[in-house]
């Protein structure tokens, strides 16, 4: 053994000249007779894979390593939020708004705040500060949402880094949730009116010192990706969308905005006070993975100003409409008045009579557009509350944008859609 | 946003079968039968005074007591030029409702999703699946008339090492409080118009604060 090893390594020099030869008579007369089994089959993806974000199941058909058909299956976070809706009363029913998508709580409450206040038609009676403070968390919500999108997607394709950066960004961001509503995610802050109650005194300037530190994290976060080449090599031309496709898909948000559609909805059918705010719309050219990145990476930027500009605007005043029947009225009141302790009763038992109507409204949530296509038949309670919840359109192109890719494309697409299952499956 | 007025001027005249009238001054909708809906939508997405690219949203809700109990929801919006409009077609649980998902694709998924949540059918949709209940379920649960408890529930049998669905069991009767109260519904007593002031109506009054 030993001798034929040494005789081995002592020829490895001369079989090694004369490989090349060998190697091509050896192949040659393989490739007559190998065959490659190239033919399809089916893998499941998920429910409990890490990079599904959540509980998506996909039945992926697989043509060696490519994609041939994808078909996501959903519901499997089911819990009927649409018919739990229907017997609450408006009030309770705002809960569960934040358990929707719950990466940005807040952006579902307001859209679901605004409808109710078109119904009751108050929408003009909101005071100011209330219309500040509701844009701002709106804003800082769409910070927490890419941030989060950004860096997990990022973990995604390889980076881990991010994710740890980005979270603590994101703690900061969550302890103003907490300090401005009381809890860490599901705040249950907006109110049809205003807002559940005012600022604590010594939020404003930590938002504001917060904001100066924020563009340097950028930076940094940036300099870890933008142009990091395996971050390209994953992502660029990777699920491309053009902006043809991406209308007929439903695409709304930074991914419709990514296939270079400057369709905005704070800009273009503006409500809160964003028609008074000045901001910027960054839209991508190619409509790939890259270029969702980018556009998310710049709105928070944007959003960063918009928070900037809510904070110089803040100004002392009341948080919530002064009728009674719809917002409860003060603690200290509800002391010494009879009549303020029946409107905290009967709002907390009976709740607000909605007149019948009926009205989808819609606002840019960091994820596109959210609608609540709400019916109102003149109780108590919703008689219809239908939620549009934009990934539930973009993971429906999932089969168009995944067909042809590579299996760990299919994670790189899923990450770049922004996938968050609360809203999706409602 | 462009002229509500002037966009249910132009969609009456192009669709004289359907009704039109805007909500609340706000929100443009288009009534229209069955038969004439995929004409309709065609025109809808392609004509260029409409222009509705976007399907963004189709559901179905229900009204048991009328005798087309479904309503379909279409809520399209053009980006072009920044309109919305909301067409509404009725339909009962056996009439099927024709598909649009071949005019704009992502309709597939919400006319599976009003399948599944209220058994509208929908004709030409090739992949009648449900979507989002779970594998094997029964029933329509969105319609009115299916309890909120729903009928089965599962758990965890540990003899059989399975997941068992068994008939819901209530420890404590489903309570549906009635909050329109008898009184407010009456008119004849003498006296009891306060009641009626208080309530919050369509075009609310100002009400003289104290």
């Amino acid at each position: 053994m030993s001798g034929s090893s040494a005789m081995a390594s002592e020829a490895g020099p001369l079989a090694a000249a004369a490989d090349p030869k060998a190697v091509a008579s050896a192949t040659g007369a393989e490739q007559a007779t190998r065959t490659v089994e190239v033919d399809s089959h089916t893998i499941n993806f998920g429910p409990q894979h890490p990079a599904a974000h959540g509980v998506l199941r996909l039945i992926l058909e697989m043509k060696g390593e490519v994609v041939e058909r994808a078909d996501p299956h959903i519901g499997l976070l089911h819990r009927g939020t649409e018919k739990l809706i229907e017997y609450k009363t408006y009030l309770q029913a705002m809960p569960y708004m934040d358990r929707l998508d719950y990466v940005s709580p807040m952006c579902m409450e307001h859209t679901f705040v605004l409808a109710v206040e078109r119904l009751l038609r108050i929408e003009d009676q909101v005071p100011e500060r209330a219309r500040v403070i509701r844009t701002m968390f709106a804003e800082l919500t769409r910070i927490l949402n890419h941030l989060l999108n950004v860096t997990t997607y990022a973990l995604d394709c390889g980076a881990i880094t991010p994710a740890l950066w980005g979270f603590e960004q994101r703690e900061h961001l969550l302890e103003f949730y907490e300090a401005a509503g009381g809890s860490h995610y599901h705040v249950n802050y907006f109110r049809a009116g205003g807002v559940a109650k005012d600022l604590p005194a010594a939020l404003p300037e930590r938002i504001a010192g917060w904001c100066r530190q924020f563009p340097k994290f950028l930076e940094d976060l940036e300099g870890l990706l933008t142009e990091n080449r395996i971050f390209k090599q994953r992502t660029v031309d990777i699920g491309v969308m053009t902006a043809e496709q991406a209308m007929e898909w439903g695409f709304s948000g930074p991914c419709l905005r990514a296939s270079g559609v400057p369709w905005d909805l704070r800009r273009s059918q503006p409500y809160e006070i964003y028609g008074d705010l000045d901001f910027d719309i960054p839209v991508g050219r190619h409509g790939d993975c890259y270029d969702r990145y980018l556009v998310r990476m710049q709105e928070m930027r944007q959003s960063l100003r918009i928070v900037e500009q809510c904070l110089a605007r803040l100004k002392p005043g009341p948080v919530k409409i002064q009728d009674n029947k719809i917002a409860p009225p003060k603690r200290g009141e509800m002391k010494r008045s009879m009549e303020a302790l029946i409107h905290h009763f009967k709002l907390f038992t009976e709740g607000y009579h909605v007149p019948e109507g009926a009205t989808y409204t819609v606002t840019e949530a960091p994820k596109g557009e959210f609608g609540v296509y709400m019916v109102a038949d003149g109780t108590n309670r919703p008689y219809r509350c239908k939620i549009r919840a934009p990934g539930f359109a973009h993971l429906q192109a999932m089969e168009v944008l995944s067909k042809g890719h590579m299996l760990a494309d299919a994670v790189a697409i899923i990450g770049s859609l922004d996938i968050v299952f609360g809203e999706i499956d409602r | 946003m462009a002229d509500i007025q002037s966009l249910m001027g132009a969609v009456t005249a192009a669709l004289p079968q359907g009704k039109a009238e805007i909500e609340r001054g706000a929100e443009l909708v288009l009534r229209l039968p069955r038969e004439s809906l995929l004409d309709a939508m065609l025109l809808l997405r392609d004509d260029p005074r409409f222009a509705f690219e976007q399907c963004m949203d189709i559901c179905g809700t229900d009204w048991p007591e009328k005798p087309l109990r479904f309503e379909v929801v279409y809520n399209l919006l053009s980006l072009a030029l920044n309109q919305r409009i909301r067409v509404i077609v009725a339909t009962d649980a056996a009439t099927p409702v024709p598909s649009v998902a071949s005019i704009w694709p992502c309709a597939t998924w919400y006319e599976r999703e009003a399948w599944d949540m209220y058994g509208i059918v929908f004709e030409g949709l090739t992949d009648l699946r449900r979507l989002l209940t779970d594998y094997g379920f029964e029933g329509h649960p969105l319609r009115k008339d299916f309890p909120l408890t729903g009928y089965v529930e599962v758990r965890y049998d540990e003899e059989r090492k399975q997941v068992v669905y068994e008939p819901v069991k209530l420890t404590q009767d489903f309570r549906n409080f009635d909050f329109l109260s008898p009184w407010e519904g009456l008119t004849t007593l003498p006296g009891d118009e306060k009641v009626h002031l208080n309530r919050i109506e369509a075009p609310k009054p100002e009400e003289a604060k104290p």
